[in-house]
């Protein structure tokens, strides 16, 4: 049980995707500015990765074509999510769609699936995989909080997109109207913000 | 060709791929840390980019397009890259030993670079011609190439400088390419 729990919780925090290993930053940094979309991304790569772990360790593969049948998985699981947006979430997906497709590329898969999935027990797989995915969630969405409160002073604007009807009203005002800071939303403010967020948790990162 | 140009420039230097869209930040920080490793890399992704760019247009157009696949383009465009990088390597390493000896360890790297993969969406979503595409991916792998040793020089002249500890390392790296991506916006008054 509680080797199981490690497992899990590695991922979250020793092991951090974005803040430890600096792995997935592309789209780390392209889509959060706002909690929907980051939210949106998160989950879409959750499921690539649970999946594609899940099945590279449940099926045996070859040690020469590893690579392109790991690829060939992750792939598939892109595609797969890819579509369900497409059907169930048409204006978020539109608004991130680049970086939905761009997961199939998320190092932190390739490297998870390669370096563990394929050679641990498929519970340990999912297990695994959840743990890392949580974490990249997590970085995820401590970055979007921080941009869109920045930039545009609210939180949770356009949850409507994602969650259907009942989240039309969760949007809240963090800042007075017209206190904001654009450049949070920018380029530049991604890059800045993260290297601030970086060297805010580079103690945890030495423990 | 007016078009053309600006479509190259705005690849190149307005719409940055590592500044503006995040694509390929993973080799812009990795390879980033010596200036010799940043120019064979950058040439590495350049050569792959504008081929698969080009393979990916065609291969959607005429294989994906005709069978009703487009569905799949994602699967097909990623072992279109897997495919290139291992030929290339192929090539190069029976044609041209020497080179591959600098190149040889950047090109698997390739595969997983989101910019080559980004830049044959992109073309896609924009639905560009297929000169078009290449002019693109083209102006794309050099404004990834250029970054990319700017960056590796200004990370040399970082290594000597006197940054606060909690700073030293990655967050300062990210600091650095916040202010090159502000830089790089001065570019967007050029057009489009």
């Amino acid at each position: 049980m509680t080797e199981a729990l490690t497992t899990l919780t590695r991922g979250v925090v020793r092991e951090n995707p974005v803040w430890v290993q600096m792995l997935g930053l592309c789209p780390a940094m392209a889509v959060t500015t706002s909690v929907a979309n980051g939210l949106g991304l998160a989950i879409a790569t959750l499921f690539v990765l649970v999946g594609s772990n899940v099945v590279a360790s449940a099926i045996p593969i070859p040690e020469r074509a590893r690579l392109p049948a790991l690829v060939f998985i992750i792939a598939s699981f892109t595609t797969t999510i890819v579509l369900i947006l497409e059907a169930f979430a048409f204006t978020l997906y539109e608004r991130i769609a680049l970086y939905v497709q761009i997961i199939v590329t998320n190092c932190v898969i390739l490297a998870r699936a390669d370096g563990y999935a394929r050679n641990n027990p498929p519970h340990r797989a999912l297990l695994d995989a959840l743990g890392v995915g949580l974490g990249f969630a997590i970085a995820l969405l401590a970055l979007s909080a921080l941009r869109e409160v920045l930039g545009s002073g609210t939180l949770f604007a356009g949850m409507e997109h994602l969650f259907g009807e009942m989240a039309q009203d969760w949007e809240v005002r963090v800042l007075p109207e017209g206190a904001r800071f654009p450049l949070a939303l920018l380029p530049p403010g991604a890059f800045l913000i993260a290297g601030l967020a970086v060297a805010a948790l580079t103690p945890i990162k030495r423990v | 060709m007016a078009d053309l140009f600006s479509l190259w420039v705005g690849a190149l230097l307005i719409n940055n791929f590592v500044l503006v869209w995040f694509l390929g930040l993973c080799p812009f920080m990795g390879a980033s840390t010596r200036l010799d490793n940043a120019l064979a890399m950058g040439a590495a992704t350049c050569f792959v980019l504008v081929l698969s760019a080009a393979s990916s247009y065609l291969v959607y157009h005429y294989l994906l397009v005709p069978f009703g696949l487009t569905s799949f383009r994602i699967i097909a465009f990623i072992l279109v890259v897997a495919f290139l990088v291992q030929l290339t390597e192929l090539y190069v390493r029976h044609a041209h030993p020497l080179i591959h000896q600098t190149l040889g360890a950047y090109l698997p790297l390739v595969t997983s670079n989101c910019a080559v993969l980004g830049v044959a969406l992109i073309a896609l979503r924009e639905q560009l011609g297929f000169i078009e595409t290449l002019i693109y991916a083209f102006g794309a792998a050099l404004g990834f190439w250029l970054v990319l040793l700017l960056f590796a020089a200004i990370r040399r002249q970082l290594e000597g400088a006197d940054v606060p500890a909690r700073f030293a390392g990655v967050p300062i790296a990210l600091i650095t390419a916040g202010f090159m991506s502000l830089a790089f916006m001065g570019f967007s008054g050029m057009g489009q």
